[in-house]
């Protein structure tokens, strides 16, 4: 039931082993708590336990003698141990509130050792913190250079959601280095690299961290695992990560959020009174084989997946006795494990229908279809406003406004206005600062007429110097960025052109993901680019706004055997998030064209994930 | 300060420049001119192949080349130079591969190197880290390690230039340095000159960290105005400086840099972001009064005077009704307890309760739905769906049918909406209506193929009933008749339909 490819010509390789890096933050980790040595009581950012959980265990802290663990929370702490950690993320109100724990000690006349190890790397801003709070020098600090976790064979993440807000709203480049760095560590592990491309102006800033990074080091010749690499800025397409997701890891990941590689069932899917939390990866047999499937796919499969089972277990009949043994010893347990799994994602299933039907899905996915196509915009202008209106979901009326503003290139003033009025009236007037920032982003913009940029710049360009006029050009860009989403889209074929029903079960291309409706942008700039570099794409990279790149290793010359397996291996870095879908699109691209990719990105991302990240009205 | 390339400061690692002899005062004074001068002159040299020409050139001692403090320093040492002068301008290929036995590390996340602690170059200690802690007192060229750097010569200057030799790192190593987590000082960047020059170099390596402590350091050393002066043309250092204050809290500074870029509509709305920390409603309402006048957009200006507007209605009728229900004596409250207050829910919310709570007051009312209706000029749509879905959950089901009647001129009635009596059956069905109510509005779906799939959906059998027959779908009724209860009306109904002989059936 896995897509097969058409015309697979080869197979694509093998992955690297990607669990060393789980070894490497691991033992870095043990080597921090050993810097202070003794018992501690280690008090965790709570962003950081499921990665922390997915390296190691309390055992493994309580062998460095960490005694008590807790959640860091802004609240006052009850410890009575003499030392105390804090591993957090280098953000400034952690180290504030560390800052008055260890202040509190001070007047209260207590002494106590403090170490904050930051992970997975300290900032400038959190030690001016400690200063100005009187305690540099108390508390002593180290980074846990965790940068990268696998999350699965071909999954690594670095886990920063925060990514998206911090560089792509408040234009904060404190992560570019992060990424540069993970990048490197890559390439140390895994590389060298022969090829890197890439899109988008943070891509390109990691891209020359990244090299910096490899020039003050020294380049011992390896063989490399992984050849290429592309980096993608989440900004260059939003439009994907926006859309409903429809196969079945982007379906769950949207209705029970996956966090870390795992997912929690409640009872409405357990069948019991508690909830149940599963690894979703490759080593779950069934998920492994359902996971990229079409949504409706996946019950055909799972009664299959039934049927065969049930034959399994029925081989029982007739056995004799040794038979039997051999049966139990070898296959049962295996046959449970299965039969476990598969009621699970049963269930499941069972609960993403009712609540896909209970919102009217179909008539959804209808509107986002409309939407990504171009036709009936009225129509689905009233859907949404009816959405509003209604009081759906805050984040589905809002991912819905996006998606309509991103593929007509902003709304009509009109429609932007009165769409605004009833939002704020339904949703709450604090969401004000919510449109604010999604204009900030380009998300949701009302049309301008087209020269007040330009005129705004030339106004700006009388004061300044050129250079800084560029530098203002960017920043205006951002700030009134068109999508071109309708002109990218017929460019590059996005919208497939089908008669009659697209095939779901043997999928020609990757708007599988999408019902068939749409291409991810995101996955089709990756394709061509790996078939043809960015050569006769320069009209698509116009729209894009530029920032692409393409570089090729120079000096080691003919060391790089275009026939070597690892050069159909490529990393695939966004920057700002991915979603499931992405992901699945680019498994079966992988598997059409012999490549095998690897997934990199800074957190995994859906809709709701992103629109989330940039709402204001949470304090 | 120096531009020079990174590495540049190996100059003083090469072997061949000549110790100094410490005796002749005049001398020493004059050598270290001439030091400085052959450093000048390394800088200058480069400057030809680099073309680096958007920065602006300055001196060892932080005074910008050219500039009349240079030009009357230069002039004071040009007497003693010597023919060494030549000697000092190393390629800088060669000056740069000085270091050599200095074990330089690679990639500490080879598997080898598992355990270290920190980042690979930050735990290794090269030896130009240790320059801050020489003493003063060392004396260059004493010893023939290569791997010591013979930084020597300044470290004789005379007072008057004391300030400069602590760390005379150039932006850019600086900004390594920073990068790196080596040590460093940002002390001797004391001239605007050489805090901008820090600055740009800092955005132009990318590193959000680097740039947000160099404003950091501004911050502390110049004044805001100028300051935000020269922000104004550095959107990046702009942007991470803005990002930086919204994250230290620091309120004040932020609106005073906002209104010096005369983004005034960025400045209110972050005013207008604090009412989210005000926890007290009175408080919070106070403080959205003030928030009107603020210059925001003329939309978000009334969005504001609605949200102001809305919360002092909120307290009002929150007072009253939280009397009347502990009073215990109004049937609405007994029969259904309020679930939370209704302060600070939207303005659709606060429609919604006032259907549920207050259907009918008159107009003068603030709580009645009249009123919130006009005051905050909610449509007839949006009215209709809070008041139909509030009166549909108390199961009011005559307030329903009122909602969509109307008089025509004759007297005639006629039941009319402008959402489409398909929505209406929807929300009706999911307020849990009873079949006899819901097929009342289902019947009133114009589109037939609309009307029968709700039907179905919603098993209005009168309904499917009466669309087959009109479409005189005799086959598709008598697949029906399978589907519903033997010997039930619906049963019967069917059988009467099939056995009228006066209609002419399509199949």
């Amino acid at each position: 039931m896995v897509p097969m490819a058409l015309n697979s010509r080869r197979d694509a390789p093998e992955p690297p082993d990607f669990s060393h890096l789980k070894r490497l933050a691991r033992d870095q980790l043990i080597y921090l708590l050993e810097q202070l040595p003794g018992k501690k009581d280690l008090f965790i950012e709570a962003d950081l336990m499921s990665p922390l959980d997915r390296i190691a265990n309390v055992s493994t802290l309580k062998q460095h003698e960490v005694d008590k663990l807790y959640k860091l929370e802004n609240k006052p702490i009850v410890s009575t141990c003499d030392q105390l950690c804090f591993l957090i993320r280098p953000r400034i109100h952690s180290v504030k509130w560390i800052a008055d724990i260890v202040n509190t000690d001070k007047a209260a006349g207590r002494f106590r050792r403090y170490k904050i190890i930051f992970s997975p790397q300290k900032f400038y801003a959190c030690e001016t913190i400690l200063e100005e709070q009187g305690i540099y020098g108390d508390v002593s600090c180290d980074e846990w250079e965790f940068y990268l976790l696998p999350l699965d064979d071909d999954l690594i993440s670095l886990e920063l959601p925060e990514f998206f807000r911090d560089y792509f709203l408040e234009g904060d480049q404190r992560w570019v280095s992060t990424a540069g760095k993970a990048l490197h560590l890559l390439h140390s592990v895994y590389g060298p690299f022969s090829k890197v491309y890439g899109i988008g102006r943070c891509a390109k800033m990691t891209y020359e961290t990244w090299r910096e990074f490899v020039e003050d080091g020294e380049q011992r010749p390896r063989q490399p695992e992984v050849g290429n690499v592309f980096l993608i800025d989440r900004d260059v397409d939003f439009v994907t990560s926006l859309c409903s997701q429809v196969v079945y890891e982007g379906l769950v990941d949207d209705i029970f959020r996956i966090k870390c590689g795992c997912v929690e069932f409640g009872p409405e899917v357990t069948s019991s009174d508690k909830s149940l939390k599963v690894m979703l990866n490759s080593s779950d047999k069934v998920f492994s084989e359902i996971r990229n499937e079409h949504f409706s796919n996946v019950f055909g499969f799972l009664s299959q997946k039934a049927k065969s089972l049930q034959t399994a277990y029925d081989k029982r009949r007739g056995m004799d006795i040794q038979q039997m043994k051999m049966f139990v010893s070898q296959e049962l347990k295996g046959l449970k494990q299965d039969h476990r799994l598969l009621s699970l994602h049963i269930s499941a299933c069972e609960s993403i229908m009712k609540k896909k039907t209970k919102q009217d899905f179909q008539e959804l996915l209808k509107t986002e279809h409309c939407l990504l196509e171009g036709f009936n915009i009225r129509e689905s202008i009233s859907y949404i406003e009816e959405h509003i209106n209604r009081q759906v979901s805050l984040t589905e009326s809002l991912r819905l406004l996006c998606l309509l503003s991103l593929t007509e290139n902003g709304l009509i003033p009109k429609d932007y206005r009165s769409l605004k009025a009833q939002y704020l009236q339904s949703y709450g007037t604090e969401h004000l600062l919510t449109f604010a920032n999604l204009r900030k982003l380009g998300l949701l913009v009302e049309q301008q007429p087209g020269d007040t940029i330009t005129a705004m710049e030339n106004k700006v360009g009388k004061l300044v110097t050129d250079k800084a006029v560029g530098k203002l050009t960017d920043a205006f860009n951002s700030l009134a960025k068109k999508s071109n989403f309708r002109a990218l889209s017929k460019k590059l074929a996005l919208i497939p052109e089908v008669d009659g029903e697209y095939d779901l079960c043997t999928p020609r291309d990757m708007a599988y993901i999408f019902s068939g409706a749409y291409v991810p942008l995101s996955c089709k700039l990756v394709e061509q680019v790996l078939d043809r570099g960015w050569t006769g794409l320069e009209e698509v990279t116009r729209l894009l706004n530029g920032n692409e790149f393409a570089v090729t290793a120079g000096g080691s010359g003919g060391e790089i055997k275009t026939k070597h397996d690892s050069q159909r291996i490529v990393f695939v870095m966004f920057l700002g998030g991915c979603t499931f879908s992405e992901i699945s699109a680019l498994r079966f691209l992988g598997r059409e064209r012999g490549y095998k990719f690897i997934i990199v990105t800074t957190a995994i991302t859906n809709s709701a994930r992103l629109l989330e990240s940039v709402l204001d009205s949470r304090v | 300060m120096i531009q020079n390339k990174p590495d540049e400061d190996d100059y003083w690692n090469n072997s061949k420049f000549k110790a100094f002899t410490f005796e002749d005062e005049d001398d020493e004074f004059s050598q270290l001119k001439e030091s400085k001068r052959a450093v000048n002159s390394i800088f200058v040299a480069d400057d030809d192949d680099e073309d680096d020409d958007d920065v602006e050139k300055v001196s060892w001692s932080g005074e910008p080349v050219g500039s009349i403090t240079w030009s009357i320093r230069e002039t004071a040492s040009t007497n003693r130079m010597t023919g060494e002068e030549r000697d000092y301008g190393f390629p800088k290929t060669e000056t740069t591969a000085q270091i050599p036995s200095l074990p330089k590390q690679g990639s500490s996340y080879s598997l080898s190197s598992l355990f270290k602690g920190r980042s690979k170059l930050g735990n290794f200690q090269v030896l130009s880290d240790c320059i801050h802690w020489v003493p003063v007192g060392y004396r260059p060229g004493a010893t023939n390690n290569p791997s010591v750097r013979s930084f020597a010569p300044e470290l004789r200057k005379p007072k008057s230039e004391y300030k400069d030799y602590i760390s005379d790192w150039s932006p850019e190593d600086t900004v390594r340095r920073m990068q790196k987590g080596k040590p460093y000082s940002l002390e001797s960047f004391r001239s605007l000159k050489d805090k901008l020059l820090l600055l740009d170099e800092a955005v132009q390596v990318h590193d959000g960290n680097i740039i947000t402590a160099v404003l950091i350091f501004l911050k502390r050393s110049l004044s805001k105005e100028i300051l935000f002066r020269e922000l104004v043309s550095r959107q990046i250092a702009l942007q991470h400086f803005i990002h930086f204050l919204k994250e230290a809290g620091e309120q004040i500074l932020l609106l005073e840099l906002l209104k010096t870029l005369g983004r005034t509509e960025d400045m209110a709305l972050l005013q207008y972001r604090e009412h989210l920390n005000i926890q007290d409603e009175v408080q919070r309402k106070d403080f959205l009064k003030g928030c009107i006048s603020l210059p925001f957009s003329v939309d978000d200006a009334s969005h504001v005077q609605d949200h102001y507007t809305l919360l002092e209605r909120q307290i009002i009728v929150e007072v009253n009704d939280k009397h009347l229900e502990r009073a215990g004596q109004t049937e609405i409250f007994k029969k259904y307890p309020r679930k939370a207050s209704i302060l600070n829910m939207p303005i659709i919310t606060t429609l919604y309760y006032s259907c549920f709570y207050h259907y009918g007051e008159s107009e003068g009312m603030y709580s009645s739905p009249t009123n919130i209706k006009k005051t905050f000029k909610i449509s007839d749509k949006q009215y209709l769906l809070a008041a139909l879905g509030a009166r549909a959950k108390l199961k009011a089901w005559k307030d329903v049918d009122t909602l969509f009647t109307t008089k025509n001129w004759l007297g005639y009635t006629k039941k009319k909406t402008p959402i489409g009596f398909h929505r209406v059956a929807d929300i009706l069905h999911k307020n849990n209506a009873p079949v006899q109510v819901l097929q009342e509005y289902v019947c009133l779906v114009d589109d037939m193929d609309l009307k029968l799939n709700l039907a179905l959906k919603y098993k209005c059998h009168d309904v499917i009933i009466d669309t087959y027959k009109d479409m005189k779908d005799r086959h598709q009724l008598m697949l029906y008749r399978c589907k519903v209860d033997r010997s039930s009306p619906e049963e019967r109904k069917i059988d009467d339909i099939l056995s009228n002989t006066q209609i002419r059936w399509k199949n």
